[in-house]
């Protein structure tokens, strides 16, 4: 059964009132647009040169595909407007490397490609025919994760799911992207989430809101009160709410075992996005070109929840909502407890991009970390139950054994624990370090 | 704007809750307000000066021995010393205090390398060595009888022993007066009340974790009814008098809380705070002290180490031992 709340998280102040009230605004085409060809976890795409012949100067339409890998975890990427290539090559990522990219110059036509078209009527749809509309359509988590969208539509032999649960918690602090959509985009997450049912033949959907956006509540419980499989589930405003684990938890008080996915106990879930990008590719065939994001902070002039094309630069975007301020000291992509910060704004806008965010000297703490006083703050906090001290102090002494003795693999770095300490000790930096060490020896 | 070049890189999370080791020494030293009125209360000017020595020396020696200006920092050591006096006689000459302010903070802490290292209370470390070295003035008939409104009244004129001191003639005394505290004790340990209210704000902003005082109070509460003696009419009200006499209070709410010098895990803790009420109540019953909490609370600051190994917490979804 569901359950009231879940163990350990933080309130952080939200900001989400700068652009919860804020209607989706359609952004103009840009003037470039950059699409790399990783932008999900898993294999990375491989330029199709052969096949599409995609090559410098060749001209694209919009959602032709420009990159794609056989391998099962993989999501292709397409072109999100019609031009031409400009450039193939090493570009900025956000996830702070150089990575293979096509840069194409938008010929303002919007053409799209030939084999755009419907898949045909829900109805008629085998699972195997929504797995793979998915796939070819690149969609992946919207939520940030990135994990392709098809591989979590296909449930492993004997491992029947019976719950889909949308993602409408949104507990990042700022973000309002996925308020927005539940507002204005409802019916098309319901459909979404009929489309998984579907596919993964699952008894009930559940979506799960937080309850700090009641309008949104509303709309999705109007909506789905005809259906008999599927309802609304108040969520505790709290973060990280809508980590997957935590969010099975409270919505149908299963416990994921550690170490495993969500399908061991016969859920899937995916982001309110998803569910509308899966509804787009099946109703009009469009693959993921394009993606909603919140455009926020205190260093934004003119915040905003934007629909751009993936592959627009946050340059343009930052561009388009007035500019940054000068007050302005860090750039994330994302939301503030997990993003990522940007060394500029050269960056492209990727699948994973839920927000833009500038925060200014005000909000971000600069201050120095002093000795850890062992007040177990970081304990109580840690949705898994971990020891963040000691797994960040075993890291910092090149302990690698101890941290994963404590269990430090099963950090998923939702960063509660630094949020709260009161030393400011960078607890997840050094259990990050750790985890990677962990790997590293395991590998070997 | 070109504020390419100046944005900051560092890792996530980008944003940090307010609360800082100085915002919760705050926050304790409120706690510890309500406790200190009382004491000057009950006390007079005795306690008073007590307090303002305890803390100013505190801060001093921890401003020179870290070659610091900013005297109050981070505000542990005013913590340390306002926690001393609190658990001083008020009988004590003013060097005295001194002497124990300076031991806290040198030996109890600094030696150890600074706030968060040290593994015993410091204001605990003060009082042992006081009560070692200087015993004449620490424990035996040194203890003033309160005398409530006479600031100006030199306590240490009349003065006996603590109830704990011989527990079956402590029937003098009522359990709603112990409550309130107006008792012979040292100067913030006597009011269970004021004591209680620190706590529950202490409570409140998250500070303290109910499985320390709880097990710590509870264990003395059974022991005290299991083999207290039965004063007080029946055995309940003999626990309840080991909870509301002496140190019990004081130590289970404030002590045995520390951060620095107690377990981290949430089983550890309630360990813990059942290992200070057990040792406390056998050196009470059983032992050559009248009273036990400090060295109850010293020795189990020894085993924090080997009790938070052993008491790591199971990792959300983990194993659950099948019932
Ligand atoms: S929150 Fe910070 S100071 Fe407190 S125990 Fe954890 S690491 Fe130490
Ligand atoms: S240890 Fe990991 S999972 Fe736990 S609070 Fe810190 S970041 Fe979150």
């Amino acid at each position: 059964m569901a359950q009231s709340s879940f163990k350990g998280g933080v309130h952080p102040e939200d900001y989400k009132e700068m652009t919860s009230s804020l209607a989706i605004v359609k952004m103009p085409l840009p003037g470039k647009v950059v699409v790399p060809m990783q932008q999900h976890i898993g294999a990375p795409c491989e330029l199709l040169a052969d096949v599409e012949k995609i090559e410098k100067g060749c001209s694209v339409k919009a959602g032709q595909k420009l990159g794609d890998n056989k391998g099962f975890v993989s999501a292709p990427v397409h072109a999100p407007t019609s031009g031409t290539v400009v450039d193939i090559g090493p570009y900025n990522h956000p996830l702070g490397m150089k990575i293979t990219a096509v840069t194409i110059e938008p010929d303002g036509k919007d053409e799209w490609a030939d084999n755009i078209k419907p898949a045909g009527n829900l109805e008629d749809l085998s699972p195997d025919d929504i797995r793979k509309v998915v796939r070819e359509a690149g969609i992946v988590g919207l939520g940030g994760a990135t994990f392709p969208a098809h591989v979590k539509l296909s449930p492993p032999e004997g491992k029947p799911i019976d719950v889909v649960i949308i993602n409408g918690a949104e507990c990042e602090p700022y973000l309002t992207a996925d308020h927005r959509v539940m507002l204005e985009k409802s019916e098309e997450i319901i459909f979404g989430l009929k489309t998984m049912i579907k596919a993964l033949g699952a008894a009930e959907g559940i979506i799960g809101i937080e309850n700090n956006k009641p309008d949104a509540q509303k709309v999705m419980e109007s909506l789905v009160a005809e259906e008999e499989n599927i309802r609304v589930c108040s969520l505790p405003t709290k973060y990280p709410q809508g980590a997957e684990k935590m969010l099975i938890n409270v919505t149908t008080g299963r416990i994921v075992p550690a170490g495993e996915l969500p399908m061991e106990v016969g859920v899937v879930n995916h982001n309110v996005g998803t569910a509308v990008a899966i509804t787009q590719a099946i109703r009009e065939g469009k693959p993921l070109v394009e993606r909603i994001l919140t455009v926020t902070g205190l260093g934004v002039n003119e915040p905003a929840n934007l629909q751009v094309r993936l592959g627009t630069l946050a340059s343009e975007v930052l561009e388009y909502c007035g500019g940054l301020k000068e007050t302005t000291v860090k750039l994330l992509m994302g939301g503030p407890m997990m993003g990522l910060a940007q060394p500029n704004t050269d960056i492209p806008i990727i699948k994973g991009t839920s927000g833009i965010l500038a925060l200014t000297d005000e909000d971000v703490s600069l201050s120095e970390s002093s000795p850890c006083i062992r007040c177990a703050k970081c304990v109580s906090v840690c949705p898994m139950s971990l020891m963040p001290t000691s797994i960040a102090k075993a890291a910092e002494h090149g302990d690698f054994k101890r941290a994963e003795k404590l269990y430090g693999l099963d950090c998923f770095e939702c960063g509660c624990c630094s949020y709260i300490c009161p030393s400011k000790i960078p607890l997840v930096q050094w259990i990050r370090i750790g985890k990677n060490e962990i790997m590293k020896s395991k590998k070997s | 704007m070109n504020i390419n070049g100046k944005l900051i890189v560092s890792s996530s999370p980008h944003i940090r809750s307010v609360e800082t080791i100085q915002s919760v020494m705050i926050d304790v030293m409120i706690a510890l307000f309500p406790a200190a009125l009382m004491a000057v209360f009950l006390f007079g000017y005795r306690a008073l000066l007590t307090i303002i020595i305890a803390v100013a020396a505190a801060m001093l020696t921890e401003a020179i021995w870290r070659r610091k200006r900013d005297i109050f920092s981070d505000g542990s050591a005013a913590v340390t010393g306002l926690l001393l006096a609190l658990i001083l006689p008020a009988t004590v000459p003013w060097w005295l205090v001194i002497v124990g302010s300076v031991s806290a903070i040198v030996v109890g802490k600094q030696v150890f390398g600074g706030i968060g290292y040290n593994i015993f209370n410091p204001a605990l470390v003060g009082r042992a060595i006081l009560v070692v070295s200087w015993g004449g003035h620490m424990a035996g008939d040194i203890w003033p009888s309160p005398q409530p409104f006479a600031f100006g009244y030199d306590i240490s004129v009349v003065t006996g022993a603590t109830v704990l001191a011989a527990p079956e003639k402590a029937v003098t005394f009522s359990l709603p007066e112990l409550f309130i505290g107006n008792i012979a004790g040292s100067l913030g340990e006597t009011s269970a009340l004021a004591l209680l209210i620190g706590g529950v704000w202490l409570v409140y902003k998250g500070h303290i974790d109910l499985r320390i005082p709880g097990g710590f109070i509870g264990t003395v509460f059974v022991i005290g009814v299991l083999f207290g003696g039965g004063f007080y009419g029946n055995i309940y009200m003999t626990g309840l008098f080991h909870v509301l006499a002496g140190g019990v209070m004081i130590g289970a709410i404030y002590m045995a809380t520390d951060f620095v010098t107690t377990p981290v895990t949430p089983g550890g803790r309630l360990i813990f705070g059942i290992g200070c009420g057990l040792i406390t109540m056998l050196i009470r019953l059983w032992g050559a002290l009248p009273e036990g909490v400090t060295f109850g609370i010293l020795l189990m600051n020894a085993f924090t180490p080997i009790i938070d190994n052993f008491t790591i917490p199971q990792r959300f979804g983990g194993v659950k031992k099948s019932a």
